[in-house]
C-alpha cells in the first residue's frame, strides 16, 4: 500500500507511448486490477512483474485489446483502444508485436513460412522481396540457417526466437513480450535477453516484458512495474525497485516464501480442522 | 432444493449461451466466406485435408455397404420373383438415405473430429490469438477456409459412397448372384428419378456438410485450451453430429418424399 501511494506521488516518466488510467477488469466476482494507473514510456524496456496469479499476460491482452477494461480507458500510441472498432484495431495491431509464451507458431508452416506470414497477409511485396526480408529477420535472431525447419524441429528457445523474427517482421512500434525467459536454459535465457535489449535499440521500438525472472529482467529493464493484488504496488528503475522499503515489492524481489502474499492459501484454523475430522 | 433449481437454471443458461455463441459464429463464418475464396490456395489444401483424405474411408465403406445392400436385398426379393428390382432397391436406398447419411456419419468421424482437434490445439497454443495479435482474422483466415471445405467435400464424398455402393450392389447380384447383367442396369436407369432421388440425396449432403463442419469447427474454436478440453471437444463433435445428422435425415426425408 504504502509503495501504491509512493507511485502515485512519483512523477510519471517521458512520453508514453502506453497510458493506463483508472482501469479495473474483472473476471466474473474476482477483481484482476483495480483501478490502476500505469504509463509504459517511448523507447524504453519496461517490465511488468509480479507474483503468480496477479493478472500480467491479462494486462498485455488489454493493451492489446483482445480484453476490455471494465471500467477506465487504455490508450496505444493515443487511440483508446476498447473504444476502437475491429477495422481501427487491426490497423493498430500492425503496429504493436507479441510475443507469446509458447511462441504460437503455426504448426503447419515452416519457419520462413512463419516469417513471411504478416508479410504476406499485410503486404503486396513480390516474393523475392519477401523472401530477403524473412532472412534479414532470422538473421538477427540467429537463426538464418533454420529457416527450412518446421515448428516441431525446433527447440523451446529456438521457437521463441523465431517467434520474435515474426513479430518483428512488419517493424512495429511495440513488442509486448509475455514470460520471454520462462522454461529456458541459461544460454537460450541470455540470447533472449541480448535480443530483447539489442533489438529495442536497434529498430528504436517500446518493448513491455512480462517476467518472474528478476535477475534476466532487472538487467535490460529500464522501468519496472511490479503488480500486486490488483494494484501497482511498485514502480521505479530497477535500482529503486531494489531500494524499495514496500514489504510486497522486497517479498516478491528476494524471493520470500512468506509476507504480504501468504504461504498459506486461506483455510480454516488447523486445530480445529484436524480436532473436526478425529470427532 | 433451491441449489437444485439454481444448478437447472444455471445449466439452462449455459446451454442458451453456447447455442448463441454457435449461431453468431456461424454467421462470422459465413460473412468470411466471400474473402476466403479470394485465398484459393487456402481451400485447396483445405479440400485435400477434409475431403481427399476422407475418400478412402468412404469409399470402401461405400463398396461394403453396398455389397450387403445386394446381399440382403436378393433374398428378400427372389421370394417374390422380384430380383430383377436388386439395382433399383439398392440404389435408392443410397442414393436416398444410406449415402448422404452414412457419408455423413463417416465425414463427422474422420474430418469433423480432426478439424476440431486441430482447431482446438491451434486454441490451446495460442496460434489463433498471435494471428488476432498480428491483425490476422482467425475465422476468415483459418475457419472460412475449412469450413467451405467441409461443404465442398461432403456432397461430392456421399455420391462417391453412392455410386460405390451401387458397383457393390452390382458385384454381389450380377456377379455372384447371377442376375441379368442388362436387367440390372436398364432397371436402376429407368426407375431412379434424377430431381425426386438424386438431387434430393444432393441436398440432403449439402446440408449435413454444412452442419458437421459448422458443429466441428465451433467446437475447436470454442473449446476449454487445455488438452482435457480439446479432447471433450472432439467427443462432442461426433456425438452431436451423429444425432444431427439422424434428427436433419428424418426431417428432410418428411420434406422431401412425403407424397
Amino acid at each position: 500500500m504504502t509503495a501504491g501511494i509512493e507511485y502515485k506521488n512519483r512523477e510519471q516518466p517521458e512520453r508514453s507511448l502506453v497510458k493506463v488510467r483508472q482501469m479495473t477488469f474483472r473476471r466474473g466476482s474476482r477483481t484482476i486490477f483495480d483501478e490502476i494507473d500505469l504509463d509504459i514510456p517511448v523507447g524504453k524496456v519496461t517490465a511488468i512483474m509480479g507474483p503468480s496469479g496477479t493478472g500480467k499476460t491479462t494486462l498485455l491482452r488489454l493493451i492489446g485489446g483482445q480484453l476490455r477494461p471494465d471500467s477506465g480507458t487504455i490508450h496505444v500510441d493515443g487511440d483508446n483502444v476498447s473504444e476502437l472498432s475491429r477495422r481501427s484495431l487491426f490497423k493498430l495491431r500492425k503496429r504493436m508485436g507479441m510475443l507469446f509464451q509458447s511462441g504460437a507458431l503455426l504448426t503447419d508452416l515452416s519457419v520462413f513460412d512463419n516469417v513471411a506470414f504478416p508479410l504476406r497477409e499485410h503486404t503486396d511485396l513480390p516474393e523475392t522481396i519477401i523472401h530477403h526480408l524473412v532472412l534479414m529477420k532470422l538473421n538477427s535472431v540467429g537463426l538464418r540457417g533454420a529457416y527450412r525447419l518446421m515448428p516441431n524441429e525446433l527447440s523451446g528457445g529456438m521457437a521463441r526466437r523465431v517467434a520474435l523474427a515474426r513479430t518483428i517482421a512488419l517493424d512495429p512500434m511495440m513488442i509486448m513480450y509475455d514470460e520471454p525467459f520462462a522454461g529456458q536454459d541459461p544460454i537460450s535465457m541470455g540470447v533472449l535477453v541480448k535480443l530483447i535489449k539489442l533489438l529495442n535499440a536497434t529498430l528504436d521500438m517500446t518493448s513491455i516484458v512480462v517476467s518472474h525472472d528478476i535477475h534476466e529482467t532487472t538487467s535490460i529493464a529500464d522501468y519496472i512495474y511490479i503488480l500486486s493484488e490488483g494494484k501497482v504496488v511498485g514502480f521505479g528503475t530497477p535500482q529503486e525497485i531494489e531500494e524499495s522499503e514496500s514489504a510486497q515489492v522486497q517479498q516478491f524481489m528476494q524471493g520470500l516464501a512468506d509476507g504480504p502474499v501468504p504461504f498459506h492459501y486461506p483455510a480454516p484454523d488447523f486445530k480445529t480442522e484436524l480436532f473436526g475430522l478425529g470427532g | 432444493m433451491n441449489t437444485w433449481i439454481q444448478q437447472l437454471g444455471q445449466a439452462g443458461i449455459r446451454f442458451f449461451q453456447r447455442v448463441g455463441r454457435a449461431f453468431l459464429f456461424l454467421i462470422k463464418v459465413l460473412m468470411s466466406v466471400p474473402a476466403s475464396l479470394l485465398r484459393f490456395n487456402l481451400l485447396v489444401q483445405q479440400l485435400y485435408y477434409v475431403g481427399v483424405l476422407s475418400m478412402l474411408i468412404i469409399v470402401v465403406s461405400g463398396l461394403f455397404v453396398g455389397m450387403v445392400l445386394g446381399l440382403q436385398g436378393y433374398n428378400t426379393l427372389v421370394d417374390f420373383g422380384a430380383e430383377e428390382s436388386l439395382s433399383v432397391m439398392v440404389a435408392l436406398s443410397l442414393v436416398r438415405e444410406l449415402g448422404p447419411v452414412v457419408a455423413g456419419l463417416l465425414f463427422a468421424g474422420r474430418a469433423g473430429s480432426a478439424l476440431t482437434a486441430e482447431i482446438g490445439l491451434m486454441k490451446s497454443t495460442e496460434q489463433l490469438s498471435g494471428m488476432e495479435m498480428m491483425a490476422v482474422d482467425p475465422v476468415s483466415r483459418v475457419i472460412a477456409p475449412r469450413f467451405l471445405a467441409g461443404l465442398i467435400s461432403m456432397p461430392l464424398l456421399a455420391a462417391m459412397f453412392s455410386a460405390v455402393g451401387v458397383l457393390g450392389g452390382y458385384f454381389v447380384g450380377v456377379g455372384l448372384l447371377g442376375l441379368d447383367d442388362g436387367a440390372f442396369w436398364s432397371q436402376l436407369q429407368s426407375k431412379v428419378d434424377f430431381q425426386g432421388d438424386i438431387l434430393n440425396g444432393v441436398i440432403k449432403s449439402i446440408v449435413f456438410g454444412l452442419v458437421i463442419s459448422w458443429i466441428a469447427l465451433f467446437e475447436g474454436y470454442d473449446t476449454v485450451p487445455t488438452s482435457e478440453g480439446v479432447g471433450r471437444a472432439t467427443t462432442r463433435t461426433v456425438v452431436h453430429s451423429a444425432l444431427a445428422i439422424l434428427g436433419l435425415d428424418f426431417i428432410l426425408t418428411a420434406l422431401m418424399f412425403d407424397e
